[in-house]
C-alpha cells in the first residue's frame, strides 16, 4: 500500500489501525501523535507521544530518537500523519508507517482511547500543576478524577489525607467515622472547626471538601465498620485508607482487604511517632505478616490516654494521600513490603522491611480458603478480639 | 557493642533512654543485655519460656529477625537491633 504527499512521489507505509493495534500490542512500537495540543487533550491513543505537524523537525528527534524504531504516526484522519511520515524518512527514519484514517478510524474500528473529554475547561485550569508533570499528565488526572477512595476514620489521618485527596480530584472519597468533632480534635483534625463541634464528622469533612473541591462526590458512612457490613462498603472502592483508632478494626480491615483485593494504606501515630506501609494483597505483606499479634493494652495506649503532636497526624496523613496518589497513578514506588517510621522530635526517618509471612493465616499459601457462603463472617477476628487491645 | 532503638512506650522503663549500647553475639544475647541493665524491660520482650514475645517486633538493621535466624541471628559491631511495637493511633 502506497500513498504520497503532493509534491513528491514519495511511498510511505500506511497500516490500518488493527494492524497498528496488534504491533502496539507485540511492544517495541514508538506511537506518535501529530496533532495539535487540544486534540491530544480531548482523545489520543495510550502511549501516543505528541508532536505537534509544525514542531515536527524540532521535536521528532526527542520523542522518537532511535531512527530504526518501529515508528508508527497517527492524526485525526491519516492526512497529516502520511505527510510527517515522508518527512520522517527524509530524516533518516527507515521504519515508518502511517495509520490510515487516523484516530476516527481507530475509534470506528471500536479500539480503546485515552478520552479526557471529561475535563472540562475549568478542571485543566484547576489541575495544571499536575497535569505539567509527566508522572501525571492529563491521562493521571483522569485517573485520578475516575477513582474511589474509602477513609477508614475522619479524624486525626483521615483529615489531611482528605483534604489533600480531595485537592488532588480524587472522584469518590468514601468517609467512615461514627463520631461528631469535638474541641479536643481541633489540635489536629483540620479539616473540621470550631464552628462545626458537634457534627457527624462525616458530615463536617464534606462540608469543607465540597467548597475546596466540587469535582468530588462525598459519600458518608456515618458509623462504625464490622463484620456485617465491612465488605459490602468496601467493595465499592478502589483502594482503602486505615486511619482507624483501634486494633480490632485494623485486623478486621486488613481480613476483608485480603479476600476481596483491596490495597490498604496503613498508617498510625502516638506521642512523636507515626508509622505508615501499603499493604497490597498477595503483591506484599498484610497487615497480619506484619503484626500477628496485637500487643497487649499497656504497649499500644490510645492518643487520648498518651497524647499526640498535632502535626503528626498532617504528616502522616499527608505521607498517606501520597501513597494513594502513587497507587492511582501507577507512579513511582509505593510503599509495598517497606514500613517506614517517622519520629518528629528527631525529624528522622527509618525503613524497615516487611516480608509475607508464608504461614499467615490471612494471606499465606495455606490461608484456608472462604466459601461465598461464610463470606461475611470473621469467626477468626472474633476470637482475635476478644483477647487484642483495642482503645478508643 | 550493638545499638538497641527503644520505642517510646518502653522509655520510661530505660530510665528515658531512646537508644541503649548493648554487647552480644547474637540478637537474643543483646536483648538479654538489655534486660539485665534495665530489668522492667524484660516482661514486655520475653514470655515465661524466654522466647520474645510474639505481639513484638525485633529488627536487626531493616530486616525482622524472624525471617532471618530468629534470636540467634548473628550480630555484628554497629549494628542497630529495633525494637517495634504496633501502634494503632489514628
Amino acid at each position: 500500500m502506497a500513498s504520497g504527499a503532493e509534491t513528491q512521489t514519495t511511498v510511505i507505509e500506511e497500516i490500518e489501525p488493527f494492524e497498528a493495534a496488534e504491533e502496539i500490542r507485540g511492544g517495541d512500537v514508538v506511537l506518535v501523535d501529530t496533532r495539535e495540543p487540544h486534540e491530544y487533550q480531548e482523545a489520543h491513543l495510550e502511549n501516543g507521544r505528541l508532536v505537534p505537524p509544525g514542531l515536527l523537525g524540532d521535536e521528532i528527534v526527542t520523542a522518537a530518537p532511535d531512527k530504526s524504531a518501529r515508528t508508527i504516526i497517527y492524526c485525526r484522519s491519516g492526512n497529516r500523519s502520511a505527510i510527517a511520515a515522508a518527512q520522517l524518512q527524509a530524516l533518516g527514519y527507515d521504519n515508518v508507517a502511517s495509520m490510515a484514517g487516523g484516530i476516527l478510524a481507530w475509534q470506528e474500528q471500536g479500539l480503546p482511547v485515552i478520552a479526557a473529554s471529561g475535563m472540562t475547561a475549568e478542571q485543566r485550569d484547576r489541575y495544571s500543576r499536575h497535569t505539567l508533570l509527566p508522572e501525571v499528565g492529563v491521562d493521571g488526572q483522569v485517573k485520578l478524577l475516575n477513582a474511589k477512595v474509602l477513609l477508614l476514620g475522619a479524624g486525626g489521618l483521615g483529615a489531611p489525607t482528605a483534604l489533600y485527596l480531595a485537592a488532588a480530584g480524587v472522584g469518590t472519597i468514601g468517609l467512615v467515622d461514627d463520631d461528631v468533632v469535638d474541641a479536643s480534635n481541633l489540635q489536629r483534625q483540620v479539616i473540621h472547626n470550631t464552628e462545626r463541634i458537634g457534627m457527624p464528622k462525616t458530615e463536617s469533612a464534606r462540608i469543607f471538601i465540597e467548597a475546596l473541591n466540587p469535582d468530588v462526590k462525598v459519600v458518608e458512612h456515618n458509623g462504625r465498620l464490622d463484620a456485617g457490613n465491612i465488605l459490602d462498603v468496601i467493595g465499592d472502592y478502589d483502594i482503602v485508607v486505615d486511619g482507624a483508632d483501634n486494633f480490632p478494626t485494623r485486623y478486621l480491615l486488613n481480613n476483608a482487604s485480603v479476600r476481596l483485593r483491596k490495597p490498604v494504606v496503613s498508617a498510625s501515630i502516638l506521642g512523636f511517632d507515626g508509622q505508615i506501609s501499603t499493604f497490597a494483597p498477595f503483591e506484599g505483606p498484610c497487615y497480619r505478616c506484619l503484626y500477628p499479634t496485637p500487643p497487649p493494652a499497656e504497649l499500644a495506649p490510645s492518643c487520648s490516654a498518651n497524647g499526640v503532636l498535632g502535626v503528626m497526624a498532617g504528616t502522616m496523613g499527608t505521607l498517606q494521600a501520597n501513597e494513594v496518589i502513587k497507587l492511582v497513578l501507577g507512579a513511582g514506588e509505593p510503599l509495598i513490603g517497606r514500613l517506614l517510621l517517622y519520629d518528629a522530635l528527631g525529624t528522622r526517618f527509618t525503613e524497615l522491611k516487611v516480608r509475607r509471612d508464608p504461614d499467615c493465616p490471612i494471606c499465606g499459601e495455606n490461608a484456608p480458603e472462604i466459601p461465598e457462603s461464610e463470606m461475611g463472617q470473621f469467626p477468626d477476628y472474633d476470637l482475635f478480639c476478644a483477647g487484642a487491645g483495642g482503645d478508643r | 557493642m550493638a545499638t538497641v532503638r527503644i520505642p517510646p512506650v518502653l522509655r520510661p522503663k530505660t530510665g528515658g533512654q531512646s537508644e541503649v549500647e548493648a554487647a552480644g553475639a547474637d540478637v537474643g544475647e543483646v536483648l538479654r543485655a538489655l534486660t539485665a541493665a534495665h530489668p522492667d524491660t524484660s516482661e514486655q520482650l520475653f514470655d515465661a519460656e524466654g522466647a520474645l514475645n510474639r505481639y513484638v517486633n525485633v529488627y536487626l538493621n531493616d530486616e525482622d529477625v524472624r525471617v532471618l535466624g530468629g534470636l540467634e541471628t548473628a550480630v555484628k559491631e554497629g549494628d542497630t537491633v529495633v525494637i517495634l511495637p504496633a501502634m494503632a493511633g489514628g
